[in-house]
């Protein structure tokens, strides 16, 4: 019912970082983040995997070497969306993954990118 | 590399700028939106699953009630690298209506969506239409014709879906990649001419009385009679505004299987 809450600081923390998530939900989830679906993540480079990772934390570290939607990854990986926005979300918590929110202008695309869009449907 | 391994908390600098967009495309069942998809997407589409609880259960623990009826809702989608820093996906929306969580996930932040017509089933576009037309998402209407007959006229078509003069109709065959391709262009360049516009009337934001007007264009009378030549039912030729649907499920996706193994 109550959980440690989690300090920024201190390498010891980092273990609870990670697995917060579903210690805090009891199996339900409502995503700190609301990541999008199409939101890109790419995995910063580590020089070794820090303890605390569950199989599927490492998989989609190993999965984002190249840029990976959270789509792609739960589709991939095969874990349905939520634990999938979750699983990123701890990741980037331990910065261990960058997440690219889409470039948005107030949840809409803003002109910019919807040139790009239409040039780049147009030279395909 | 000492400094990589001595901070594994600090805030990471971003290390690409690659950009994501989304469009959605939609449709009533079996009308040919994985077609469309699969038929611009550089990969196989792919299929992603949301896992909810049904509301009047609340949204604990599954796993201590394991007789809770829980529902599996899919989505498949496409993905298309538009530029070395620019990836576009193409999200079909589930088949069920009925979930409607599911959509307000994929229409945030989406350029626009395609309504995939089959016009012989007109009926099972309209609560796709409703959304858009409710959420303010741009959408355009794309005729599958089907072994190349098309049974109506888009004007016909268009006093049917009670849709104003400014949304495109175009016809298209899910199955070739050109005709889903500048199915895509005609929906963005919608997208693009509606956020202009948009802008416009915001820097002009002064005159109270023209940004007052709400949804300028629209028609405002629901119930028109079909005038195309076929005689449809009458469900199918006329498309009613439908009240505001109150979803059957709350957002809550489920994590019951990792948080199972991490008990
Ligand atoms: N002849 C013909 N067949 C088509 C066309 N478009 C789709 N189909 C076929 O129709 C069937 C259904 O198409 P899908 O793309 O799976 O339709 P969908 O909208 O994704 O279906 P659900 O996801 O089940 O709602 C498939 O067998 C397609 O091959 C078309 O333009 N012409
Ligand atoms: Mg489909």
């Amino acid at each position: 019912m109550t959980h440690p809450e989690m300090s920024d600081h201190g390498d010891q923390e980092f273990h609870e970082t990670l697995v917060r998530p579903y210690a805090m939900t009891g199996g339900r989830t409502r995503p700190r983040y609301q990541l999008a679906l199409e939101a890109l993540v790419t995995t910063t480079p580590q020089v070794a995997n820090p303890p605390g990772l569950l199989p599927e934390h490492q998989r989609i570290c190993e999965l984002c070497r190249q840029v990976k939607s959270v789509a792609e990854i739960s589709a991939l990986i095969a874990i349905p969306l939520g634990v999938a926005r979750v699983l990123v979300a701890d990741l980037a918590e331990a910065g261990l993954v960058v997440i690219h929110q889409p470039g948005n202008d107030q949840g809409q695309p803003d002109v910019t990118l919807l040139e790009r869009v239409l040039s780049g449907l147009r030279k395909l | 590399m000492d400094f990589a391994s001595s901070s594994p908390g600090g805030v990471p600098a971003p290390r690409s700028s690659t950009t994501s967009a989304k469009i959605v495309v939609a449709g009533g069942f079996g009308v040919g939106k994985t077609t469309l998809v699969g038929a611009v997407s550089e990969i196989a589409p792919l299929r992603t699953e949301a896992v909810m609880t049904s509301a009047s259960q609340g949204i604990d623990d599954i796993a201590s009630t394991p007789d809770k009826a829980t529902t599996t809702v899919a989505m498949d989608f496409g993905r298309i690298t538009l530029d070395e820093d620019l990836i576009l996906y193409l999200f079909g929306t589930p088949g069920q209506h009925r979930f409607w969580f599911m959509w307000d996930d994929l229409v945030r932040g989406a350029i626009g969506a395609v309504v995939i017509v089959d016009t012989r089933r007109l009926a099972d576009c309209f609560p796709a239409i409703d959304y858009f037309e409710n959420s303010g998402l741009p959408f355009i209407i794309a005729l599958n014709c089907w072994d190349g007959v098309q049974t109506h006229h888009a004007d016909d078509v268009r006093e049917a879906l009670q849709i104003g003069p400014e949304t495109p109709i175009v016809s298209c065959d899910a199955r070739r990649r050109e005709s889903a391709k500048s199915t895509l262009i005609t929906l963005v360049e919608h997208a693009l001419m509606a956020r202009l516009r948009l802008e416009r009337r915001g820097v002009g934001g002064r005159n109270p009385a023209q940004a007052g007007a709400p949804g300028g264009g629209r028609p405002i009378l629901r119930f028109r009679p079909f005038s195309g030549s076929a005689p449809a039912p009458r469900a199918v030729a006329h498309r009613v505004r439908a009240a505001s649907v109150p979803p059957p499920y709350f957002d809550t996706e489920k994590v019951s299987q990792l948080g199972d193994k991490v008990g």
